[in-house]
């Protein structure tokens, strides 16, 4: 194939994405190009049936869903160019700009453009992360993967669930099972806090009458083929299991909610310096990472609560990456 | 008789408290804004929740993300999502159609919250 010829090309299709494409178009670059790897705009976002979003952005309460339907119309009014179902596999400088490596259904092509915007969004912490003993059956998710389930797909991932971590993920699905007819029988936290919202533990925990432990978490997980049981135990003030204090509940679905990496192999590989504190790339005041002319933004970058701060921050990379760009042409 | 509230209309979070006399209210103290004085007084008489779930289209295994137009009393919310099991609609959906008018005779209507085509 051909090589695709571009002024911006834009990893992720996501909000950060989108309001990056969109900032870049407005400075007057003309060829901006969004690379998403799944069927459609809008990243996480297409999964967030919840409402909270975009009360700095559009001054009402959306759902996630709602946001996506705003800012992907917004791309298509500005003639954005997208390819989608399209996996950006490396990307590297050569003196004429940065070349990107990407596939499709149609195979493997070149992507060459005066500069990039890495846009890649995060992903979740899993199991392996956590250091739980006990066997691998079934029947343990990320919330996030639970959720993609339920609202995209339409499977509720168990009917008796106990939660480990009170991220928001957590949170929201927690309510979310629960209206869906499944039981969430406890949500077990390590730290004395939540790193959820407050609000969240209101209208998701409170309101539903969900046991919330601190200072607790899941020192063993039974079941050959499906989780049986659970044991929650609590944890002295270094973290560690305080003997005598374990729980068994009965269960058949384990759900984590311990927190968001910023997803940045792409960047990684590229030789890219990234900052151990935040998972993201080193960046300079215009958000430009160590490799000239590739910029990062959104959850990629560093992983935001809100998705107000993400578009606001895509919008200012975007410009950014459009004024490096039209350097280049001069 | 004082309730103590946490305003849930951004993530700030405001903890507010509510001064009650029977079911009126006397004085709200600790919102940082007006919405959350709104919120306080109401929360304080009768909670109230935006809706936010799933709904199946006819023939359609996958669903589609629906809410409602305004708040719901927040312990009508399970009897929300039971309703919404028995009815499926039409494809295609489009966002912000009401798909279930009156849900409950709340005076709310459920609409669409992203288009679905259809599978």
């Amino acid at each position: 194939m051909e090589a695709v010829q571009t002024d911006l090309a834009i990893i992720g299709g996501g909000c950060a994405g989108i309001a990056a494409a969109l900032a870049a178009k407005g400075k007057g670059i003309e060829k901006v190009l969004i690379l998403e790897r799944s069927p459609a705009l809008g990243g996480v976002l297409r999964q967030c049936i919840h409402n909270g979003f975009g009360l700095h952005t559009f001054g009402e309460d959306l759902t996630g869903t709602e946001f996506a339907h705003r800012y992907v119309g917004m791309a298509r009014e500005a003639g954005i160019r997208c390819l989608l179902r399209t996996f950006v596999q490396a990307f590297r400088r050569n003196e004429e700009g940065i070349e990107l490596t990407a596939v499709s259904r149609e195979g493997q092509f070149s992507v060459e453009a005066k500069a990039v915007v890495l846009a890649t969004g995060c992903r979740e912490r899993p199991r392996g992360n956590l250091l739980i003993p006990g066997t691998r059956p079934a029947g343990i998710f990320t919330a996030g993967t639970a959720q993609r389930y339920l609202n995209l797909e339409g499977y509720l991932v168990g009917k008796r669930i106990v939660i480990l971590g009170s991220g928001d993920i957590g949170l929201i699905m927690a309510r979310q099972f629960i209206l869906e007819g499944a039981e969430v029988l406890a949500i077990a936290e390590i730290m004395e806090k939540s790193g959820g919202l407050i609000r969240n533990i209101v209208q998701c925990v409170e309101d539903y009458g969900i046991p919330l432990y601190y200072r607790t978490t899941v020192s063993r997980i039974y079941g050959r083929d499906r989780v049986e049981a659970v044991d929650l135990v609590t944890v002295d003030e270094n973290r560690n299991p305080v003997p005598g204090t374990e729980q068994r509940i009965p269960c058949d679905t384990l759900v984590l909610s311990v927190g968001l990496i910023p997803e940045n192999e792409l960047a990684f590989d590229a030789g890219i310096n990234l900052n151990g504190k935040t998972g993201g790339p080193e960046v300079t005041e215009r958000f430009e990472t160590s490799m000239a002319g590739v910029f990062a933004c959104g959850n990629s970058l560093f992983v935001h609560d809100l998705v107000d701060n993400v578009a606001k921050e895509g919008t200012r990379v975007g410009e950014f990456a459009a004024d490096y760009a039209r350097r280049c042409m001069e | 008789m004082k309730k103590e509230i946490i305003c849930i209309g951004c993530p700030t979070g405001c903890q507010i408290s509510v001064e009650m006399e029977g079911a009126r209210v006397l004085k709200i103290e600790g919102n940082r804004c007006p919405k959350g004085a709104e919120y306080a007084a109401q929360e304080a008489v009768e909670p109230m929740r935006v809706f936010t779930g799933l709904m199946r289209a006819e023939n359609c295994e996958k669903p589609f993300a629906v809410r409602s137009d305004r708040p719901v009393p927040k312990n009508k919310m399970l009897e929300c999502a039971a309703e919404l099991k028995q009815r499926r609609p039409e494809t295609p959906v489009h966002i912000g159609e009401i798909v279930f008018a009156d849900i409950l005779g709340t005076g709310a209507n459920i609409v669409a919250a992203q288009d679905f085509e259809g599978e």
